[in-house]
């Protein structure tokens, strides 16, 4: 059955100057899913994310949320909220008034004991009750970072734009803020759009995600089907590591995760019936818990990378700087994949 | 070097410290000490001509301090808006207002409002029978003139630091253009504004140069001690300097709190 889209764009294009943000975009989000625009800077998904929040018009196309024309429509009629990058929490008001602004620009203005509720509702969500009185200037990152989504989620958006909102916490803090993220999404039932740079974000919690790259849309997909089927080399090279050789013709690539590539000391100790196998030199090796990562250099392939995993450490052994080892690969782990 | 230093501010405060000290005299002439009273005190604020030159003076304050920190706030925030050669225009208009000494704002706004009267007068006289002249408008209107640049850059300077997000959050969370300059813009430039009105206040109800050209018959505190004065010094006097001497350093020490204050939740919120 065909599902309405809850933002949909229209041949959308931004151009701030001689500079293209967003060229020709139709991105359509689902009701519901979790979806995540990754990229690097500059390449038009901050842009995107404004587009739908209206802040930003684009130049031409158009932006419509739950089959409503959004063109022209500023930011404080439409039916989304954002988290911002660095939360934009307002210092003069304390969490409580923050959490329940969205809810006192209605009109009629809801009772103090309606608004009372909802903001400990939403604070309990966050796991931040009893924090009413404080100021956001006496919180920590993450508390802030939990202040601004109950400040969004309380209005129940049709959808809740993110903006690289976990760059500025620190390791340990925002694998617990995706782990949270996740649950919020999935028990509200609201649709997320998170824009990042970082692609582990991306893969682990996204439903699909839309890989961006000046300004148009490479590809969207499930994160598995982007790691397993990219469609070029730019997205094998942006999602996850990846090995590029030179590939049977022009303008392709051979392209073999690190992880996928057998390494041993001799081709005889390979495991059997791989598809290649090649004489390398050990370059480099760095210890990374659970794997190996060796940096390998074979006369005609170059150097690549090559990922061993502990638990098979004591068949495939350890190598040295400067040993001799053989590495390997299956068929189906090589993909010929064009160049951009 | 700390010789200098201390020589410096005895020059400086010396002057200010014997007219303090002298106040609290309690025999009749300024610089013959007899023992200490509060007499001249009581004295200078039953004396009518000193509180009608003290009322004249709130007024022309408060008022060019409201007027001030009104338009100087509209100044600020339309000046955000303008980009290019008319702000940089602007921008040193507004300098130049500050940094040009009060006599020629004296008497270059002297000489506009006499231009002004001598045109518009005759048309008045002969419409309505009326005319326009100097008075506590001219004054307050020439204070404003200087004054409203104070505020300005006080508050521009607030602006550049407001972090624009907080703008769009709002505007995010449904708060209309109007809604969200009453709830977060105009409470984050507070404190600029409060100094400025302060600010505005103290230079205006001290100040004699600009006030002597543009007063007509009007007689500010200020210009009735300089008045007096020509008669010779008496502690009556002092004690209306002593009295304008702490309460303007006392508005001056609320506007800095205040400017520090919200200076310092600024940085601890980034």
């Amino acid at each position: 059955m065909f599902e309405q889209p809850v933002i949909a764009f229209e041949n959308v294009t931004k151009t701030f100057g001689n500079v293209h943000a967003v060229v020709d975009n139709n991105l359509a989000v689902k009701a519901g899913e979790f979806l995540s625009i990754l990229g690097p800077s500059g390449c038009g998904k901050t842009t995107s994310l404004r587009m739908m929040a209206g802040f930003e018009q684009p130049s031409s196309g158009a932006v419509s949320i739950q089959g409503q024309n959004m063109t022209g429509v500023p930011a404080f009629l439409r039916p989304v909220n954002m988290v911002f990058q660095h939360y934009a929490l307002f210092p003069h008001l304390n969490v409580a008034d923050n959490v329940s602004y969205g809810l006192r620009q209605r009109r009629p203005k809801p009772a103090d004991a309606e608004l009372a509720k909802s903001v400990a509702d939403a604070l309990e969500m966050v796991r931040l009750s009893g924090y009413e009185k404080r100021r956001s200037y006496e919180l920590s990152g993450g508390q802030q970072q939990r202040v601004a989504l109950a400040r969004a989620l309380i209005n129940r958006p049709a959808v809740l734009l993110l903006d690289e909102p976990l760059a500025a916490l620190d390791r340990k803090l925002r694998r617990e803020m995706q782990i949270e993220l996740q649950n919020l999404q999935r028990n509200l039932g609201i649709t997320f759009l998170l824009v990042t740079h970082d692609q582990e974000e991306a893969l682990s919690m996204s439903d699909r995600v839309c890989v961006m790259r000046e300004g148009r849309i490479v590809q969207i997909g499930s994160p598995r089907e982007l790691y397993d089927k990219p469609i070029n080399s730019y997205v094998a090279g942006f999602v996850g590591k990846a090995n590029f050789f030179v590939g049977p013709k022009a303008d392709t690539v051979l392209c073999v995760r690190p992880e996928l590539l057998e390494i041993s000391a001799t081709r005889k100790t390979l495991p059997q019936g791989l598809a290649d196998a090649f004489d390398v030199t050990v370059l480099n090796r760095i210890f990374l818990g659970e794997h190996t990562e060796y940096l390998v250099r074979h006369e005609s392939l170059g150097d690549f990378t090559v990922l061993s995993p502990r638990k098979s450490e004591h068949a495939s052994g350890v190598f040295d700087i400067g040993d001799k080892a053989a590495v390997g690969w299956h068929k189906s782990a090589a993909q010929i994949l064009t160049t951009t | 070097m700390r010789i200098y230093a201390t020589l410096v501010y005895l020059f400086l405060y010396f002057p200010i410290a014997l007219i303090v000290g002298f106040s609290f005299n309690a025999g009749k002439y300024a610089m013959d000490w007899q023992g200490f009273s509060l007499a001249w005190y009581s004295k200078a604020f039953s004396n009518p001509l000193i509180l009608q030159a003290l009322i004249t003076s709130l007024i022309i304050a408060g008022m060019t301090a409201l007027l001030s920190a009104i338009i100087g706030t509209m100044t600020a925030l339309g000046l955000e808006r303008v980009t290019g050669r008319t702000r940089t225009i602007f921008d040193a208009l507004i300098y130049i207002s500050i940094m040009v000494p009060g006599i020629v704002i004296g008497i270059s706004t002297l000489i506009a409002f006499v231009t002004l009267f001598n045109m518009v007068n005759p048309l008045l006289l002969s419409l309505w029978n009326i005319k326009i002249e100097m008075g506590i408008w001219t004054v307050i209107a020439a204070h404003v003139l200087f004054n409203l640049a104070v505020v300005c850059l006080l508050v521009r300077a607030r602006l550049t630091g407001m972090d624009r997000s907080l703008v769009e959050a709002s505007e995010d969370l449904y708060a209309t253009p109007m809604g969200t300059f009453r709830q977060v813009v105009l409470p984050l430039l507070m404190p600029s504004i409060l100094a400025g009105f302060l600010l505005s206040f103290t230079f205006s109800f001290e100040d004699f140069i600009i006030t002597f050209f543009v007063a007509g018959p009007n007689v500010t505190l200020p210009i009735y001690v300089f008045s007096s004065i020509r008669r010779g010094v008496t502690p009556e006097i002092n004690a209306v300097g002593t009295v304008v001497l702490l309460s303007s350093l006392l508005l001056l020490v609320i506007a800095q709190v205040i400017l520090q204050r919200s200076e310092k939740i600024a940085v601890a919120k980034s």
